[in-house]
């Protein structure tokens, strides 16, 4: 019989706390640090119920696009026998009522919780390939300077730096024209939603990666010091399996950490630049654009501007507090 | 000293050469023609040729660049081609140094454009930076000291939820709620000290401080509360606890003179790069500011005004920067040799 060598170990190592039981002892022998970052997860209270309030958000975002094909909600239909003379919503609360739980838009009688709900698929789809992207780009140059170090990983610094420097919300801002005439006509992204969307997903990652590659540098530093780098380097690893099969699987837990931090960062870049009209347009809901449009009727109808906002801060609150936890749980020795 | 002094601040200006380098390839290398934008939509061909030479659009785009510096460095006239200031001399428009360009949309140069806006801006994110050192200094002393209790909870949750709500939100709700609806506080109206004294132009300035401050103000609750907690667990704190210190003033001479450097430091950084907030909030509570030029701007496309104002800022960072670096060396010298 073969023993791992996690058994080994905790056979051979002599228990600081005295004389603990057989049972106690195998519960020690099984836990990987992963098994054991999850239970101090399991324990956090907080970051579990962001955990399945982020969940609830992933599984509803993934079926707002089948229960619109349905009919279930309906983003677009005008209803406009719901408004008075003065196009608000009859009765109270904006026009709630079991057929419009959030009620009806002001003006054109669309159903509020349709547009809120299919603009959170909208909105969480671009912050997460916008986050991708970025942490990808970030990750990449982040160990190519971290590893090779010199004149190649003063090159990254000062291409972070230079980065860091553009007013990044001015800069979306002021290329969203010229840019999105380069998408349309040079590159050949179908016009429309498709193209705003491209745009600020790519120049959101443009200017969102610099962080990522700073964080990654250093992590790289301490990594190429030990000994498996070594190891590897003896054995005549390429370059490539360098980076991405000895580097980067060590990179996993500062990764997840701060992608679950950027991406609530993005949600609110996405409806910030909604707000300043560089992002998907109406009628194609995203959280943004109808938290834009509900502006217009900030005083007389509050349900209709508070929902978007609502649903906005809930999901960045969620995700900041779980990347708060994944963090602790990842490395108990980062006290909050 | 001198020496890492004199290199950080040669960095600095290569980094802004080449900032401005990547910011004209950025704007010309696109098929947006910019002489377009500049002459209007009801536009005659020819009418764009002569916008296209009067601007210098016509030129590659190094050739723009270099002309763009020459111009910061000694001045330059409009229209930039010879031909178009010889045929009318009346129209010639002078610009002197530093020239960051002339708007043919506005009629006026961008130095003119960008110091009318820049006391607005400057005086909204000066009230903004004050509300939130602050508040997050003291807030965040508060939740440390109180640590783990509901207070400390409430305190850290509630700042949280604030910053997550967009501050279009919370700027918007300010403005129709606290000031229209409510009445509560006066409509704020950008009044300069010149105009309506200290007084009214603090107090106009609050609302839209408030907005901005909230993008900030969780951040360095979160810190100075880590700060505070961390130097609870020092020797000297300690020390000084042992000694007979009075609780109150071990937090505030010793723990909490610790935690304020990185914090004044960071606040230094934030506030050079607070643009990307003033954008929103100006264009909220309709102040003439930086943010609100940088919005019609790019909605006219107002090229010349756009490359300023991004360069403006991007000096702004680049300079923060060197500040921090330089006073960093000067607080411990280890830093020099790296």
């Amino acid at each position: 019989m073969t023993a791992t060598a996690s058994n080994l170990e905790s056979e051979s190592l002599p228990d600081p706390t005295g004389h603990p039981d057989e049972l106690d002892r195998a519960k020690i022998a099984g836990k990987s640090p992963t098994k054991l970052a999850m239970e101090r997860f399991r324990k956090d209270k907080l970051s579990m119920v962001s955990f399945i309030i982020v969940v609830l958000y992933l599984v509803g975002g993934i079926l707002a696009p089948f229960l619109v094909s349905f009919g279930f909600l309906d983003p677009r239909g005008y209803n406009q026998d719901l408004l008075n003379k003065f196009t608000l919503p009859e009765g109270s609360f904006g026009g709630m009522s079991w057929s419009h739980p959030l009620g009806v838009e002001p003006g054109t009688g669309r159903d509020v919780m349709s547009r809120v709900w299919l603009g959170t698929t909208l909105s969480l789809t671009i912050a997460l390939i916008a986050s991708l992207l970025a942490m990808a780009i970030g990750t990449v140059l982040g160990i190519i300077a971290g590893f090779t170090g010199g004149m190649t990983d003063s090159v990254i610094g000062r291409l972070i730096d230079l980065t860091l420097s553009f007013p990044s919300t001015l800069m979306l801002l002021a290329l969203s024209a010229p840019m999105y005439e380069v998408l349309t006509k040079n590159v050949h992204v179908p016009e429309g939603d498709v193209a705003w969307a491209t745009y600020v997903v790519v120049f959101l990652a443009i200017f969102g990666w610099p962080p990522i590659a700073r964080l990654i540098r250093g992590q790289v530093l301490s990594i190429r010091e030990r000994e498996f780098v070594h190891a590897a380097t003896l054995f005549g690893a390429s370059r490539r399996r360098m980076y991405f099969k000895e580097i980067l699987p060590n990179l996993w837990a500062p990764l997840l950490v701060s992608f679950t931090l950027l991406l609530p960062a993005y949600i609110s870049a996405e409806a910030a630049l909604s707000y300043l009209g560089v992002s998907i347009k109406p009628p194609t809901p995203t959280l943004g654009n109808v938290l834009r449009d509900s502006l217009n009727y900030a005083e007389f109808d509050f349900v209709y501007f508070f929902s978007p906002a609502f649903v906005i801060a809930l999901i960045v609150v969620c995700f900041n507090l779980l990347g708060d936890g994944l963090r602790d749980a990842l490395d108990p020795k980062s006290g909050r | 000293m001198l020496a890492y002094v004199i290199r950080r601040v040669v960095v600095g200006i290569v980094m802004l050469l080449a900032m401005s380098l990547v910011t004209f390839v950025l704007f010309f290398a696109s098929p947006a023609d910019p002489a377009q934008y500049a002459c209007g939509k009801n536009c005659s061909p020819v009418q764009r040729e002569q916008a296209r030479k009067a601007l210098g659009y016509d030129k590659p785009t190094l050739e723009q660049w270099t002309s763009f510096m020459k111009g910061l460095a000694v001045g330059r006239q409009f229209p930039a081609d010879e031909e178009l200031r010889k045929a009318a001399p009346d129209n010639v428009v002078d610009c002197d140094a530093p020239c960051f360009g002339y708007s043919t949309y506005s009629i006026k140069t961008v130095n003119e454009m960008v110091s009318e806006a820049l006391p607005v801006t400057f005086s909204i994110a000066l009230a903004a930076v004050i509300l939130w050192i602050f508040f997050g200094v003291l807030i965040g002393v508060l939740a440390a000291i109180t640590k783990g209790s509901f207070l400390d909870r409430g305190i850290v949750g509630t700042s949280l939820f604030l910053y997550a709500f967009p501050s279009f939100f919370i700027g918007t709700f300010l403005l129709t709620y606290i000031s229209i609806k409510w009445d509560v506080y006066p409509l704020p109206v950008y009044t300069s000290i010149a105009d309506g004294g200290i007084g009214a132009w603090a107090s106009n300035l609050l609302l839209p401080a408030v907005t901005l401050a909230m993008l900030y103000m969780a951040g360095y609750v979160r810190m100075t509360r880590a700060f505070v907690l961390e130097s609870q667990a020092e020797d000297y704190v300690r020390t000084a606890k042992a000694k007979g210190l009075a609780t109150r003033k071990v937090l505030v001479k010793h723990a909490l003179r610790a935690a304020l450097t990185p914090l004044v430091t960071m606040a230094g950084l934030d506030f050079a790069s607070v643009l990307g907030g003033a954008i929103i909030t100006e264009s909220i509570f309709n102040f003439n500011g930086l943010g609100k030029l940088a919005v019609s701007a790019s909605t006219n496309y107002d090229l010349p005004v756009l490359i300023g104002i991004v360069l403006i800022a991007g000096a702004f960072v680049i300079t923060a920067n060197i500040i921090v670096d330089i006073l960093y060396a000067f607080i411990d010298p280890r830093v020099r040799v790296g």
